[in-house]
């Protein structure tokens, strides 16, 4: 009778090193350091989180028309629904403020129509470009089809901060583009154009330039000739943002290799040609992630028009703070704007990592 | 496509020299005829409004108190002189903030690529929180919400003989007394003998392939010294301690509110940016590098400091120069909070004073401009210095 083998079932690991308890172990408490290091930090979420928590909503106050109300001895939340129509809007008048919301609707129904596949993609994308800012401009303005006038000293709030942002990020960008090859041309004189409009605005802060188009611009223009306040800042934001553009778009040009610029003359393509259909989609497409930077940087600086006298959406988180009925709801403001900011530039930087992994195609072969 | 070969295509025009040609003097002559425009409208603006244009008002007394200056001024000084005051202001921050943001940095950034999970998602955590908030929101909140909620004088927080209130942060005053020259000889006499140690060091090292910890040996010869001399001289400081009394702290050095506010933010700020360049700094080299060293035998840290940060730098270093140059432009948001630096006193009282928009506004880009200059100019030769020779 033949002896056969018969193996034993393996053992299971021990426990320690599978699930949760070998985890714990590697990344908790794999050395002393490592042991000391989890404690400190369980000790600083220990003191930071349950305040936070117990301050921001088990005692909060909801509803009240003055800090008065606000007895919970937790964040006065009241502060900010009272004044959450300024925030949003500024002063303009609270009867109008439905065309703002008309004018976001309307562009948000827009770019959801890409999702539409039957759409003209290139059709939709210039009403957006063109079509749009004119219709934006008379409802936010007014003066037409019996529209009441609302003077630009009016806006503010959220609405004037992403009015500044938006149109700074449009305008911005195609400026940059053309400072971008202005700067790799091989014309002597343009580049020398490009390259000292580019660093005299970098080299200089936002706010030198703000202050420039708040005092300085009115003398550079001839008597009589003056335009507003909003308009200048709206100058200044789009030339400094567009000298950093310039620069990032620069890395991407520089990124392509020579290859593809002779490839391109070889065709026999103009100048404009190679540039539109051969370099830029392929230098853009490599600094998606250094655009996205600077357009939240151009988001986060619009909080600077305050400093010039605009009341953009922390100018008016400043102002509401002086309000006698409310003192000592700083912390509240600023927690508020703070989260509304972080959502919007965090939002921001995460459509851009998706937008890369999308647009992720070339150079790698398969 | 009617005739392949005619001849009107090398007509002047279609030449792209010549076109290059045309195009740039249009161009020149573009920026040229703006700049004339621009400069008479300025001309006759001046002359209409009466302002006299030059830097007269630099001798004029300036009548407005600076809250922080380190160099004597008062009210009755010049203009000249105030803006020397808040040129060392923004100096003065933009340095420590420097430091301040390049430590953070550091820390922050090896913290996100710890091996602790916890550890990493705190950093992770605290960078995205501070890269997405404006500085200015973050300046308003340190400084109107933290600084402006700690107690009134009288009732001061107290470490040891250090005092935190609403005024700011006081701390002992060192006074020096007689003999303390022979201190500071000694001090230097320390360092230059421990740069000696580092040199010989290093050359026995190169000789005959033997180790010494000259930097830790280094730092006890200067601590030692330095406390020899000290008590030979016999402790030839005494402290002004600062002394709280019911409204007011007496004594002491003060670091003001708007001066604290601004650091923190500046460098809280800044030091998330940092971090996230060390973090991709470490990330970009390659892993083989740290398997080669410790099959040559190297020790961990080692490793780091020999193999992995050198390398590191390389790619660090750029982006860390634009990060000191952001932070020295993002001082003048000192303004919105009254920290007297350049653009609140220049461009801010000054300006509103004598009306002089042109120089004050020009002055200040310049000083901006020679600033960032000179932080890139030095950052590029550090650079040279550490980038990559190859053969």
């Amino acid at each position: 009778m033949a002896i056969i083998f018969k193996p034993s079932p393996s053992l299971p690991p021990p426990v320690a090193s599978v699930g949760a308890v070998a985890w714990v172990r590697q990344n908790l408490f794999s050395s002393p350091l490592n042991i000391f290091l989890t404690l400190f930090s369980l000790y600083l979420m220990y003191l930071l989180i349950p305040p936070i928590i117990e301050w921001g909503f088990i005692n909060a106050t909801w509803e009240g028309t003055s800090k008065a109300a606000c007895t919970g001895g937790g964040a006065c939340w009241a502060f900010i629904v009272v004044y959450f129509d300024q925030f949003m809007y500024g002063l303009y008048p609270e009867a109008e403020t439905w065309r703002i919301n008309l004018a976001v609707i309307l562009l948000i129904v827009m770019v959801g129509a890409f999702a539409i596949k039957t759409i003209n993609k290139l059709h939709l994308s210039l009403a957006i470009i063109f079509a749009y800012p004119v219709v934006a401009y008379f409802l936010f303005a007014g003066g037409i089809f019996g529209l009441e006038v609302v003077e630009t000293s009016l806006w503010g709030g959220l609405f004037l901060t992403v009015l500044l942002g938006v149109i700074g990020i449009v305008a911005s960008f195609p400026l940059g583009v053309v400072l971008a090859l202005g700067r790799r041309s091989d014309m002597p004189i343009a580049r020398s154009v490009c390259v000292v409009f580019i660093e005299t605005i970098r080299a200089v802060p936002l706010i030198t330039i703000l202050f420039m188009a708040s005092v300085m611009i009115p003398l550079f223009l001839p008597e009589g000739l003056n335009f507003n306040k909003l308009l200048r800042v709206l100058i200044g934001i789009t030339l400094f943002s567009a000298a950093y553009m310039a620069e990032v778009v620069r890395g991407g040009l520089q990124a392509i290799p020579k290859g593809q610029y002779e490839a391109a003359d070889a065709m026999g393509l103009t100048y404009w040609q190679s540039m539109v259909l051969v370099i830029l989609p392929q230098a853009l497409k490599l600094v998606i992630p250094g655009i996205v930077n600077s357009f939240i940087a151009l988001f986060k600086d619009t909080t600077l028009v305050y400093i010039v006298g605009m009341f953009d959406f922390l100018g008016r988180i400043q102002a509401a703070n002086h309000d006698a009925n409310w003192l000592g709801t700083t912390v509240e403001g600023y927690a508020f704007a703070g989260f509304v900011y972080w959502a919007i530039c965090f939002g921001m930087s995460r459509y851009s990592m998706a937008l890369e992994r999308k647009l992720e195609t070339g150079h790698k072969r398969n | 496509m009617s005739d392949k070969t005619t001849p009107s295509n090398n007509s002047f025009l279609n030449d792209a020299g010549n076109r290059a040609l045309i195009f740039q003097i249009v161009l020149l002559a573009m920026v040229v005829f703006a700049g004339y425009y621009l400069f008479s409208n300025l001309q006759s603006n001046l002359d209409n409004r009466g302002i006299s244009t030059g830097f007269s008002f630099f001798n004029e007394p300036a009548g407005f108190p600076i809250l922080i200056h380190l160099i004597e001024y008062t009210e009755a000084n010049t203009y000249g002189r105030a803006f020397f005051v808040a040129l060392i202001n923004t100096f003065v921050i933009s340095l420590l903030g420097i430091v301040l943001a390049t430590i953070i940095g550091v820390i922050m950034g090896l913290a996100r690529l710890s091996k602790n999970w916890l550890v990493a998602r705190l950093a992770t955590v605290y960078i995205e929180t501070l890269r997405n908030i404006p500085l200015l929101l973050q300046m308003f909140f340190w400084y109107f919400a933290v600084l402006a909620a700690l107690p009134a004088p009288r009732d001061s927080y107290e470490f040891a003989d250090f005092l935190l209130n609403k005024r700011g942060i006081y701390s002992p005053n060192p006074i020096a007394q007689d003999g303390f020259g022979l201190v500071i000889f000694g001090f230097i006499l320390s360092i230059v003998a421990s740069i000696g140690l580092v040199i010989w060091a290093k050359k026995r090292q190169t000789k005959t392939g033997l180790w010494f910890p000259a930097y830790w040996s280094s730092l006890g010869v200067i601590v030692g010294v330095t406390l020899l001399f000290l008590a030979v001289s016999g402790f030839p400081i005494e402290f002004d301690l600062p002394q709280k009394s019911r409204f007011n702290v007496t004594g002491g050095m003060v670091l003001p509110p708007e001066f604290v506010a601004v650091l923190v933010a500046l460098s809280t700020y800044t030091g998330a940016f940092i971090a996230e360049i060390v973090r991709a700094g470490i990330l970009s080299v390659n892993w083989g590098q740290t398997e080669a060293a410790r099959s040559l035998g190297l020790r961990d840290n080692l490793t780091q400091r020999l193999i992995v940060l050198p390398q590191a730098l390389r790619v660090i270093i750029p982006p860390l120069t634009s990060q000191y140059l952001n932070l020295a432009k993002n001082s003048s948001l000192g303004a919105a909070i009254a920290y007297p630096e350049l653009v609140a006193v220049v461009m801010g009282t000054t300006l509103n004073q004598t009306g002089q928009a042109i120089e004050t506004i020009g002055l200040c880009m310049l000083v901006y401009g020679s600033l960032s200059l000179s932080i890139s100019v030095f950052m590029n030769w550090y650079n040279s210095k550490m980038s990559l020779i190859e053969r």
